[in-house]
C-alpha cells in the first residue's frame, strides 16, 4: 500500500514537533525514518498510526489514495511494533498474537480452530514456533520483539509501522536481528518504515532512507545516495563521519583550500584524506599527527593544521599507516582528495 | 616512635597486614557480631511491645467475649439490635464499596492514563478524606443534608431525610473511604503506562475491550487490595458515621456505634461480642491483604 503525507504539522505548546511534513512512501518499500531525538520521526509514526492526531487544520494522509486522516487506529489496517514492544504481560504469546483477532466483531470473527492455525503460521513466519504458552516475562528481547511482530501481523495490516525495532536489544542481537528482518521484508513485500536514529542501521536495511532533523524532514533517498550526496550540512554530519573545515581564514580574504561555500564551510570524509611524508608540497597542507588509534580494522589519526590550528580526523588503512612511517608529533602533508561544499544550501561535489 | 628501618618495617608492616586480613576474613556483617545478649535484648523488646500493645488487646477482646460463656456471646450477637446493627453495616459496605471500586478505578485510570488541566488539584481531592478528622466529615454532611441545612428542610418536606438515616451513613462512609481503591491504582497504573492500550487499540480493540481485556488484568490484584482495605474501613468506620447516624437502635446503628453504646451500658459481654466480629473482620482483612500482597509482589517481579 502506497502512503501518502501532506503538510502535517505537530506542535507541543510553542514547540514544533513537526514542522508541515510531506513524504510519499512507494508500496512494498522498507523505509527508515532516521533523525537524531526530538527529530520528530516517532512522531510522525505515531500520527501515521493514529496514535495522536496532528494538528487541527494542518495536512491530511492518505493510505493508497484514500485519506485516513480522521480514522481512529483500529480502522487504519496498520501493525504498529512499540519501542518496548507493549506485549500484554498477562497473557500468554499465543494470546497475545490472537488479541487482533478475539477482539473482532462477531461476524469478523475467525472461529477457534481458525485463530489457532493463523497464530500457529505466524509465529512460524518470526521463527518462534513451540512459544505458544510462554508468558512475555519468560521470553528474550529478541523473542519479545518477534511476538510483538507477529501480533501486529495478526490483524493483516496494509502498513508495517516499527518504532526504534532494535532500540531496546543489545549490539549482537540487533545486528542478527536487523538482517533477519530484511529478509522478513523480502518475504512478505509489506510497506514498512521503522523509526531510528542508528544511520548504520538504516543505511544497512533500508530501500529509502529519510533523514529527519528538529520536525523537517532533511532529504529522502536511497542509501547511497543519502551517504554520498547528502542534501544538508546537517545530513553529511549526521550520517557518516565528516571533517567540518572552515572555506576561508578568518579575515575573509584568503580561501585555503579555494573553494566558494554558502555557509563558509566545507566537509570532507576522513577516508577522503591522503596523508604523504613530505609537509611544504604545493597543494598540500602542513599538519601534526596528535593522536593514533589503531584498535580495529582502520586507523585513525587525529591531526592539527598548522596554519589554521582546525583539528582534522583521517581514516587509513593498517598498511597505508605503514608507508607513511610517522608517529605522534610528527610532521605530515596532507590532501583533501574529495571536498563538498554547499551553494546555497545545497551539495556541490567538488 | 621506631626509626624506618627497611627491614624491621617490612616484616612489621607485613604482619598489621595480616592482621587486618584476620579480623576482616569472616566477612560477617556488623550486626552479625554484636554480642549475644544485645540481639536477645531486642528481639525481646519488640515482641513483648507487640504483646502488650497489639496481641494482648486482640485476646483481651475475645476473653471478655467469652467470660459468660458461649452461650451469653451467642445470645449477644442473636440480639435483634445487634443484628439490626450487623444488618446495616453489611448494607453500607454492599453499597459503598462497589461505588467507592468504580469511581476509584475511574479516578485513577483518568490520572494515570491522560493528562487534563486540573490534574493534581484532583490528586489532591483524592487524599481529602485522608486529611480531615472523619467528625468534620461527618459535620459537613450535617451542615448540607441535616435539619438546618442547606437542603435539610427540602429533605424533609420530601420525605427523603439524609441525616440520622440510612443515606447519611452510606454517604459519609463513602466519602472517607474513597481514597483506598484510587491512592492504590494510581501508582501503579501510572507505571505501568500507556503502551499496552495503545497497542489493543492498534489491534482495533474498543475502548471497553482494551479495558475489560487490558486495562482490567493488569490492575487486578492492586485493585483487590485496595477493595480489601476499602471494605475493613467502611465497615469499621466510626466518627464520620458517628456524626450523621444519632444513634437510633435498631435503625440507624452500625457495629462500631453498637458497640459504643452497649459499652456505655456497662454491658461488656455485648459489647465485647459485637466487638469480636470486628476483629475477625480484621484479622480476615489482614489474611487476605498478605495473600494478595504475596499474588501481587509476584506479578510485579513478572513484568
Amino acid at each position: 500500500m502506497s502512503i501518502a503525507v501532506q503538510n502535517i504539522r505537530r506542535s507541543f505548546g510553542s514547540f514544533a514537533a513537526l514542522a508541515g511534513i510531506d513524504l510519499t512512501v512507494s508500496p512494498g518499500r522498507l523505509v527508515a525514518l532516521l533523525g537524531p531525538s526530538g527529530s520528530g520521526k516517532t512522531t510522525l509514526l505515531r500520527i501515521l498510526a493514529g496514535l495522536e492526531y496532528a494538528d487541527p487544520g494542518s495536512g491530511r494522509i492518505f493510505f493508497d489514495g484514500a485519506d485516513v486522516t480522521d480514522l481512529p487506529p483500529g480502522r487504519r489496517q496498520v501493525g504498529f511494533v512499540f519501542q518496548h514492544y507493549a506485549l500484554f504481560r498477562h497473557l500468554t504469546v499465543f494470546e497475545n498474537v490472537a488479541f487482533g483477532l478475539r477482539v473482532r466483531k462477531r461476524r469478523d470473527r475467525p472461529n477457534t480452530s481458525e485463530i489457532a492455525d493463523r497464530v500457529r503460521r505466524l509465529l512460524e513466519l518470526v521463527q518462534l514456533p513451540g512459544l505458544e504458552r510462554r508468558y512475555p516475562h519468560q521470553l528474550s528481547g529478541g523473542q519479545r520483539q518477534r511476538v510483538a511482530l507477529a501480533r501486529a501481523l495478526a490483524v493483516e495490516p496494509k502498513v508495517l509501522l516499527l518504532d526504534e525495532p532494535f532500540g531496546a536489544l543489545d549490539a549482537k542481537v540487533r545486528k542478527d536481528l536487523r538482517r533477519w528482518l530484511r529478509r522478513f521484508h523480502d518475504e512478505i513485500h509489506l510497506t514498512t518504515l521503522f523509526v531510528t536514529h542508528d544511520q548504520e542501521e538504516a543505511l544497512e536495511i533500508a530501500d529509502e532512507v529519510v533523514v529527519m532533523n528538529q520536525g523537517r524532514i532533511e532529504q529522502v533517498g536511497m542509501p547511497q545516495e543519502v551517504y554520498d550526496r547528502p542534501a544538508s550540512p546537517f545530513v553529511y554530519q549526521f550520517i557518516g563521519d565528516v571533517n567540518v573545515l572552515r572555506a576561508a581564514s578568518d579575515d575573509g580574504t584568503v580561501a585555503p583550500l579555494g573553494v566558494a561555500s554558502w555557509d563558509g564551510r566545507v566537509y570532507v570524509r576522513p577516508q577522503d584524506i591522503a596523508v604523504h611524508r613530505h609537509p611544504g608540497a604545493p597543494g598540500g597542507l602542513p599538519a601534526v599527527i596528535r593522536h593514533i588509534h589503531a584498535a580495529g580494522p582502520h586507523v585513525r589519526l587525529q591531526l592539527e593544521q598548522v596554519h589554521s590550528r582546525e583539528a582534522l580526523e583521517v581514516e587509513l588503512s593498517r598498511a597505508e599507516l605503514g608507508e607513511l612511517k610517522a608517529g605522534v608529533g610528527s610532521l605530515v602533508d596532507v590532501r583533501l582528495r574529495q571536498i563538498h561544499s554547499f551553494d546555497n544550501g545545497y551539495a556541490t561535489g567538488i | 616512635m621506631e626509626p624506618a628501618v627497611p627491614g624491621r618495617l617490612i616484616p612489621s608492616a607485613m604482619a598489621a597486614f595480616s592482621r587486618t586480613l584476620a579480623s576482616t576474613a569472616p566477612a560477617a556483617p556488623r550486626a552479625a557480631r554484636d554480642p549475644r545478649w544485645v540481639r536477645w535484648a531486642l528481639t525481646a523488646g519488640a515482641l513483648v511491645f507487640l504483646g502488650l500493645f497489639l496481641a494482648l488487646p486482640l485476646a483481651a477482646v475475645f476473653a471478655e467475649a467469652l467470660r459468660r460463656g458461649l452461650a451469653a456471646y451467642a445470645e449477644a450477637i442473636a440480639s435483634s439490635d445487634a443484628l439490626a446493627a450487623i444488618r446495616l453495616t453489611l448494607l453500607t459496605a454492599a453499597i459503598v464499596v462497589p461505588a467507592n471500586t468504580v469511581f476509584g478505578t475511574a479516578a485513577a485510570w483518568a490520572i494515570a492514563k491522560f493528562p487534563f488541566r486540573g490534574k493534581s488539584l484532583l490528586i489532591t481531592l483524592i487524599d481529602l478524606p485522608f486529611a480531615v478528622s472523619p467528625v468534620i466529615s461527618g459535620l459537613v454532611y450535617v451542615l448540607v443534608f441535616g435539619a438546618d441545612g442547606w437542603f435539610g428542610s427540602w429533605l424533609i418536606d420530601h420525605n427523603t431525610p439524609i441525616v440520622f438515616a440510612v443515606p447519611g451513613i452510606v454517604l459519609a462512609t463513602t466519602f472517607v473511604t474513597f481514597p483506598f481503591v484510587a491512592r492504590e491504582l494510581i501508582p501503579l497504573m501510572q507505571t505501568q503506562g500507556n503502551d499496552e492500550e495503545l497497542a489493543a487499540v492498534t489491534l482495533g480493540a474498543g475502548g471497553w475491550q482494551t479495558f475489560w481485556r487490558v486495562t482490567l488484568p493488569n490492575i487486578k490484584w492492586g485493585l483487590l487490595y485496595g477493595v480489601i482495605l476499602c471494605n475493613a474501613r467502611a465497615m469499621g468506620e466510626f466518627g464520620a458515621v458517628s456524626v450523621v447516624s444519632g444513634h437510633i437502635r435498631g435503625e440507624t446503628n452500625t457495629m462500631p456505634l453498637h458497640v459504643e453504646i452497649l459499652y456505655n451500658e456497662y454491658n461488656f459481654v455485648g459489647a465485647f461480642a459485637v466487638a469480636s466480629l470486628l476483629a475477625l473482620l480484621a484479622l480476615v482483612t489482614l489474611t487476605l491483604k498478605t495473600l494478595v500482597e504475596w499474588r501481587h509482589s509476584g506479578q510485579a517481579g513478572q513484568s
